[in-house]
């Protein structure tokens, strides 16, 4: 393999190029990113970063003494993929043909319908929109987050720590609820009211209000709350539209199997484009976490320069971290998995505990809550258990 | 020298957090060997000592970088700077810590006490 390109300057794309080298591979590598950014951890923008305890320095992803013999290709998008014959069109009009391709391009956040236009909404997906929300929340007074998954209770929390008058609507019973249950789901909602932020739950929004600046949100039960500035926290979309008549399976992300390669061969997917096989799930299954992207890059490394011979050690269930106000959520596994949860250290109400989610007598999913050292402990015990994919 | 514990008192696979400051981590390898360290991960506010012991490595309990307790070095982001290492002795049946001189590598926001 001569000449390996990698489609996506972030997370899964650094690690995976990374990867490559550490394996052995000593050909051309060129990072394609259609952000004018080197590549930078997100997981800070809904938190420090936000909140304007950290720098954009901080936010690096490459240390000092890098790089392992990249050619960066920064603020060029890559617009097609031909698959088999693994030419990568890009839009500056050029294009390149490589050996390898590695299709890192993540997702993008979903927006709300009708605001194209409106100041004063937001997303956060990227530096570029941290930047403009930090902006905005510097002069605002109230705002109004839309939609209770982990970007909206992050922001939510954030900007209650920096003054402002918060109030989070959720569809659902509770924020998080789709993730961790709605039980212990419960237990957070507690830790985001008691810090004061409202929660407007089991309503939806039906329009966001304002001519040329949004000045609220209107609810489904008629009520209109008033907002400074609007955050749609309403989920995530993988980006792969480009590899539209590609000649690769595309569902719900990049389909691929279980290492991480593409319907066709000499091309991998990994980070929150991809959706690889559960073989023990019998299903396609995206995943957006940070640990997922980085300890899949090692896998769709070895799949790419094996020629998809290498076996897959079996998937860690996935893990994944949030940080609200002073606290430290942790969770792995899948809740849905389970029928039985319980608490199994500290008190939901004393803002520290841990929750074990078992099926029949089998643990699935644990969920930490400022219980990092026994937390440290499960996480191990669901990771070295054989049947836990995902 | 900074008197830790009786070697005793720290089994093998075990970690024990010194509240100096910055405070430091004490290690107790499955293969009986003893390393001290910053317990601040470098990355951000989390202590190393309750992170997860494999071998020569302590993988940060939040993010999951994995660093070499021997030199310090980390393997993968997010964190990005190598942890501080301080040298150990065993004199006595008691582990002593010799805290070095070296500049700590305090994670963004994390001050020494004395400088707060
Ligand atoms: C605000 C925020 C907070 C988060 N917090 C947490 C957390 O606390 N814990 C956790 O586990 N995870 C968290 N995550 C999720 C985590 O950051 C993602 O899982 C991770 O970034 C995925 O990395 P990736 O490289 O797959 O995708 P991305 O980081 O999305 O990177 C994809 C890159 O590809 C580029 N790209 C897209 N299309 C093209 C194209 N056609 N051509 C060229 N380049 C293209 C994109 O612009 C982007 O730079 C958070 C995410 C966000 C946004
Ligand atoms: S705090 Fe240690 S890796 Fe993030």
């Amino acid at each position: 393999m001569n000449t390996v390109c990698v489609v996506g300057a972030s997370l899964a794309g650094l690690l995976t190029a990374r990867a490559l080298r550490s394996q052995g591979y000593a050909g051309r590598l060129v990072v394609i990113g259609d952000e004018p950014h080197r590549p930078y951890d997100r997981p800070p923008l809904s938190k420090d970063f936000l909140k304007g305890a950290i720098g954009e320095a901080d936010l690096a992803l490459e240390g000092e003494d890098e790089e392992p013999g990249i050619e960066w290709r920064l603020g060029v998008a890559a617009t097609h993929l031909d698959a088999t014959a693994r030419r990568v069109t890009l839009s500056d009009g050029t294009s390149l043909a490589a050996d390898g391709v590695v299709i890192a391009t993540g997702a993008a956040a979903r927006t709300l319908p009708g605001t194209e236009g409106l100041a004063g909404v937001h997303t956060l997906r990227t530096l570029d929109d941290a930047r403009a929300l930090r902006d905005d929340l510097g002069t605002a007074r109230r705002l109004v987050v839309i939609g209770g998954g982990f970007i909206g209770a992050e922001v939510a929390a954030t900007a209650r720590e920096l003054g402002l008058d918060v109030t989070l609507v959720e569809s659902g019973p509770a924020p998080l609820a789709g993730v961790i249950g709605l039980t212990m789901a419960q237990a957070v909602a507690d830790l985001h009211e008691q810090r004061g932020v409202r929660l407007v739950r089991g309503v939806q929004v039906t329009e966001v209000t304002g001519t040329d600046r949004a000045d609220g949100v209107r609810l489904s039960d008629g009520t209109h709350l008033p907002a400074d500035v609007v955050v749609a926290g309403i989920g995530a979309v993988p980006n792969i539209a480009w590899l539209r008549g590609s000649g690769l399976e595309l569902g719900d992300g990049v389909l691929c199997d279980e290492g991480g390669g593409a319907s066709v061969p000499g091309v991998v997917a990994v980070g929150d484009c991809a959706a690889w096989w559960d073989p023990v799930r019998s299903r396609h299954h995206r995943i957006e976490h940070w640990t997922g992207a980085r300890q899949r890059a090692v896998v769709a490394a070895a799949t790419l320069l094996s020629g998809g011979t290498a076996r897959p050690e079996p998937a860690r269930p996935a893990y994944f971290w949030s940080d609200q106000f002073d606290v430290k959520i942790q969770f792995i596994g899948h809740a849905r998995d389970a029928d039985t949860v319980t608490v199994e250290e500290g008190d939901p109400a004393g803002g520290s505990f841990l929750a074990v989610y078992r099926q029949g007598d089998r643990p699935v999913a644990v969920l930490g809550v400022n219980q990092v050292r026994l937390f440290t402990r499960w996480r191990r015990q669901l990771e070295t258990a054989p049947v836990q994919a995902g | 020298m900074i008197p830790a514990c009786p070697l005793a008192s720290l089994p093998r696979g075990e970690a024990l957090r010194l509240d100096v400051d910055p405070p430091i981590a004490v290690f107790h390898t499955d293969d009986g060997e003893i390393f001290a360290i910053d317990d601040t991960c470098t990355h951000q506010d989390a202590s190393l000592a309750d992170g997860w012991l494999e071998g020569c490595e302590v993988e940060c309990p939040l993010h999951a970088s994995r660093f070499d307790l021997r030199t310090g070095k980390v393997d993968a982001p997010p964190a990005k700077r190598p942890v501080r290492t301080h040298e150990v002795v065993v004199e006595d049946d008691t582990i002593y810590v010799v805290p070095s001189d070296a500049p700590p590598n305090l994670p963004p926001g994390v001050t020494l006490k004395g400088e707060a």
